[in-house]
This record gives structure tokens, sequence and C-alpha cells, in this order.
């Protein structure tokens, strides 16, 4: 059983993310719409893992503890999704190849288990990246 | 008596369902019901009567709370930020209409700003394919009546343009295509095996990142050249039977998304599928659309280009309108600490930019003009509400396929609250303002009486 693995990360839509960010992204349905990761069950598996689990996911350039979740969407082992939006543009690089786009899909994370640490809200992310948070009033 | 409105359009992706059905109140305030739309485009009518709604602008306070003030002081103060900024930029328009998109460009001209639209993020690299090789496209009507083989490539409609394949690509029954779905085969390449994958008649479990080598084994094959065993995670056999599809078509559609744009290689992964669309018209009849997101981010592109001669990416900070999206882009500029100020117009920055650049836009000022509470609105210094296009602003919206749509209004904006149109030309004539009485000032202090006399 590893306690880090490898894997290749997409982050796309989902129709509940869509849903969820229009009724608004502050509502706890954005959260649980978007601060997840779906995986292959043989990387869940070799992370000693099961579904509903917290991991840190971590990139070249952040970041960011999210809930496994076994997606609809099937995946090959290796490559992980996660919905876009707050919490996967915590870790996607800002890289654009010279074409103004970053990299949304296709880059390196590292994922392991997260040991006693809990997800943070959209605002606590935001808010907290750029020195605004002002904690749970 | 409640009313029933018909032809109501949707304002949330490009497929721009124009045939919502709402029914509101007595009074004209409140929705109560909407019929035809999908879930997502449900919720955005429903949430525009909800009671979170902001209805005045916000200023930051030192204490960094919000305080409530009149639309005119907002307007001061986005024309005096504009005013002093050596590079700013105004990003956004995906979900604005075409009226506000020009009144914001005539806004970016006179303060010299660079302007962007989310295409920047979004199908950016589609428009870099296309200076380069063309764009063989069509309605979504001629794909609805005569398609005989579609192709989702990097694309996934069952969850981001939920009503494309029963509107116009797949079930509907048009007039070449009478049978719906029995008369089309589907084929759909993807990493993953998504919900539009289960619809499929084929699907091609493409390997992350490597489409530009698919695609190329697709042009290979159709000439008649050798390819490999396997390419991109793709048996030959598979490969060549779909080529031979493709070549049989009477009528074909390659409907291509973020797999390509947003994946290694951007723009070269689409603008090799433009090369394998032209390729298949020595055959048979092929075109390519790339899924354009919100239903009216082909708007800007329509409308500065009009303007302007470019889509996106507009740098106006100079006599003559520049672009080089590489360049000139929202992302690049803001990793690379070059703009001093930042509008942030319909659309989320602060959700949708990877964080590192939200880091940098947020060392300057930040001003948002959005209907709704957004992360942007909330790390803003002022955040102006305007009106919710489609719902409570009527305008001109540009589908995927660039044909315009007039959308209609179904209920007034909350009371006071104004359009980004209205709003933009408010800001213009402030600007033009704060200019004149900045000339008047210049003028007597560089210009004493007699000095022109002694030149
Ligand atoms: S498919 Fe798109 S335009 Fe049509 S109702 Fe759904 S969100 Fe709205």
């Amino acid at each position: 059983m590893a306690n880090k693995i490898t894997l290749n990360m997409i982050t796309q839509r989902s129709v509940e993310e869509g849903v969820a960010m229009e009724k608004g992204k502050t509502t706890p349905e954005y959260f649980e719409a978007c601060s997840i990761i779906e995986m292959h069950d043989d990387d869940v598996k070799a992370l000693g893992l099961v579904p509903n689990q917290l991991v840190r996911v971590t990139s070249e350039c952040g970041s960011v503890v999210v809930k496994v979740v076994k997606g609809r969407q099937g995946l090959y082992p290796g490559l992980a999704f996660m919905p876009q939006g707050v919490w996967a543009n915590q870790i996607v690089p800002p890289r654009t190849q010279a074409t103004g786009e970053p990299q949304y899909s296709g880059f390196p994370v590292t994922v392991e288990p997260a040991n006693g640490e809990r997800r943070k809200s959209a605002l606590e992310l935001v808010q907290g990246a750029v020195g605004m948070w002002r904690g749970d009033q | 008596m409640p009313k029933k409105i018909e032809n109501v359009g949707c304002p949330y992706c490009g497929v721009c369902c124009d045939d919502l059905v709402v029914t509101v109140s007595d009074d004209g305030k409140k929705i109560l019901e909407v019929e035809n739309a999908c879930a997502i485009g449900n919720q955005i009518f429903h949430h525009a009567t909800g009671s979170e709604r902001v209805t005045r602008p916000r200023l930051r306070q030192p204490d960094g709370t919000y305080k409530e003030i009149s639309y005119d002081e907002a307007i001061d103060y986005a024309a005096r930020v504009l005013y002093n900024a050596k590079k700013p930029l105004i990003y956004g328009f995906g979900s604005t209409n075409c009226e506000g998109m020009a009144a914001a460009a005539k806004v970016a001209e006179k303060a010299g700003a660079v302007l962007d639209n989310c295409a920047s993020i979004c199908h950016g690299s589609s428009f870099l394919a296309i200076f380069d090789n063309g764009y063989p496209s069509c309605t979504l009507g001629e794909t609805k009546n005569r398609a005989d083989v579609v192709v989702y490539w990097g694309a996934n409609p069952a969850h981001a343009h939920p009503r494309h394949m029963s509107r116009y690509s797949i079930f509907p029954r048009g007039f070449f295509t009478g049978k719906g779905q029995k008369s089309r085969k589907i084929i759909v390449v993807d990493p993953r095996h998504t919900d539009t994958a289960q619809v499929a008649d084929i699907y091609l479990q493409v390997k992350q990142g490597h489409d530009y080598e698919l695609f190329n084994a697709f042009r290979t094959a159709l000439r008649g050249h050798e390819i490999p065993e396997e390419v991109a995670g793709i048996k030959r056999e598979k490969i060549l039977e779909v080529a031979e599809i493709m070549k049989k078509a009477r009528f074909g559609t390659i409907f291509y998304g973020m797999g390509l744009c947003h994946s290694d290689g951007r723009n070269h992964n689409v603008d090799i599928a433009i090369s394998l669309t032209r390729d298949l018209n020595d055959y048979t009849k092929w075109t390519i659309m790339a899924m354009r997101g919100h239903y009216n981010i082909a708007g800007p592109g329509v409308v500065w280009s009009w303007q302007y001669g470019f889509p996106y990416c507009l740098d106006l900070t100079k006599d003559v309108a520049h672009m080089n999206p590489g360049e000139t882009s929202s992302i690049d500029l803001a990793m690379r600490d070059e703009v001093d100020a930042f509008f942030n117009v319909a659309t989320d920055a602060a959700a949708h930019f990877p964080i590192e650049a939200v880091k940098h836009l947020r060392k300057h000022p930040w001003i948002t003009i959005d209907p709704n509470i957004c992360m942007a609105s909330e790390i803003s210094d002022l955040h102006i509400p305007v009106g919710i296009v489609g719902v409570e602003v009527p305008g001109i919206v540009y589908r995927m396929d660039n044909v315009p749509i007039q959308y209609r209004k179904v209920i007034d904006p909350p009371e006071g609250v104004i359009s980004d149109e209205e709003l933009f030309e408010r800001i213009y004539k402030r600007l033009c303002e704060l200019e004149a009485e900045e000339a008047a000032k210049g003028k007597a202090k560089t210009t004493p009486v007699g000095v022109h006399a002694e030149e």
C-alpha cells in the first residue's frame, strides 16, 4: 500500500457543478459538487482508501484537500478527474504554452491521504489566497 | 392570472435553447415555472428572483466589509480606476449581451485598456487554429437535418451542453434524417467513459494528451498509408474502421471541446482536427464545430472583430489594436504582472482562473460587474450588480455556430438595477468628463499666456 501516488489530472465540467454554480458559489451544493476527486478503483485501493475519505492533492503549483468519490464516468488507472471550479483551480498550473490557456487538463499531481485535515470552503480558499479571509463570522 | 411567456432563451450554455416557456406571477415579479430547460437552465431562472440578489453597488471599506453606495458613486469610482491605471484589463463577457460588449469596448478604447473575453481560457485555442487553418463549419440546423455521422471529440455534452444531443446532433428527426438516432452513427473520443460515451455507437478511449497522434493516424490511414498497430491507446483495426465510416458518411460533423483546447498542444490539437475535416471533404461532406461554452461567448468574437478586427486578447493601449494571445491574454498578462487594474465582467475569474493568476491580479484594484455573488465579487474592491440577460434584460446573443438569437426579457430587474450596457455607457461618459477636466487643468498649466508667441 503506497502512501502517495502520482496521477494525471484533468479538470472538466459536470452537470452537478453547473447546477450548483447557478445556485451560488457559496452554497453547500457547490461545495459538495466541486470539492471532490474521482480516481480509478485500482488507484483508490493502491492508497488504501475507501470512497468518501479525504485526500491531499498536490501539483507543481499548489495543494488542496478534497473528497474521494466514485465517479459514474469511468477513468483508466492513472487518470484522475476534478470538476472545474475553486478547488481544481488551487492546483491548475497557470502555464499557457504561449496561448493564453492554462494547463487545465493533463498535469501531474500526487495524491495522499489527508490525515486529520479538513476541506476548506470556496470562500476560505479564494479569500485566503489573496489575504482577505476573515474567518467564519 | 400568471402569464406564460414563450420562445424564451436560456442564458447558460452555447446551445442557446430558445424554446423555453416561462410562467411568471400575476405581478410579473416572480418566476413560477420553467418548461423545456435542462436542470442548469432551470436553476438560472429560479435563482434570479431568489432573496440573495444584490441590488446596490457595494464598496469595500478599510475594515474589510462592504458598504452599499449609489450607482453614480460606483460609476465615478470605476471611471477613476480606469483613468488612473496605466494598463487596465477588462475581462469576461461570456454571460452578457452583444450590446453590453460593444459598450464595454468603447470604454476599453477610451481607457487604453486590454480587452479580453473568456475565449482566452476556453476556445481561444480554436481561434489560433482557425487563424492558421480555416474553419469548415456549418450551423446546428445543418447537422440536425443532414448528419449521419456525428463525432464528439474531447467534449462531454451530457454534462456541459445538456440539450445539444436532443436538439441538434443525435436524437432529433431532421429533414434527411427522419429516423432520428437510427439514422446516425455516433462516435465519442475521450479518455473518460463519459455519459456522452454511453450513447455512442463507437467509443475510442484515447490516452489523455495524445489526441494529436490519433488525428495523425486518421489522416495517414485516410490517405492509404500504413499506421502502427496501436496509436494513443487505440488499436489499428478500430482506427481503420472509424476512418472508413467517416469516409462513407453522407454528411458528418466533428464537435470538439476542452479535451483538445486545454491539453498539451492546445491550438495544434484543433488545427489537426481542422486538417482532418478538410481531408475528409475530398471524399464526402464534413464540418467541424467548437462546442462554445457560455451562451454568448461567441458574441465578443463577433462584436470585437467587427469593431477592431480581432476576436479576443485585444491590446488597445496604443492607437492601433494589437492581438497576440501568448502576450496579450489575461492569464499571461497576470502572470507577468503587466496590468495594474482588473475589471471582472459577467464571469468569475476568482473561481475559474488558476489561483496563482488571481493572486497577481488582486495586487491591484479589482472591480466586479456581475448580477450575482460569486468568488470575484467577494474579493473585489467594488461590486456593481447588473440585470441578468435573458431573464431581466433582452438582447442579441450568438449561439455556438455564430447564429444570432434575440433573447427576451421575462421579468423586471430588481428596482433600480441597470443593465451592463447602461453601466458601460455611463462609465464611458464619466471617463470623458474626467478627461475633459484634466485637459482643462493641463492647458492652464502647460501653456501660460505668451508662450506660443515666443516659440
Ligand atoms: S442546454 Fe444549455 S441553453 Fe439549453 S437549457 Fe440547458 S443550459 Fe440552457
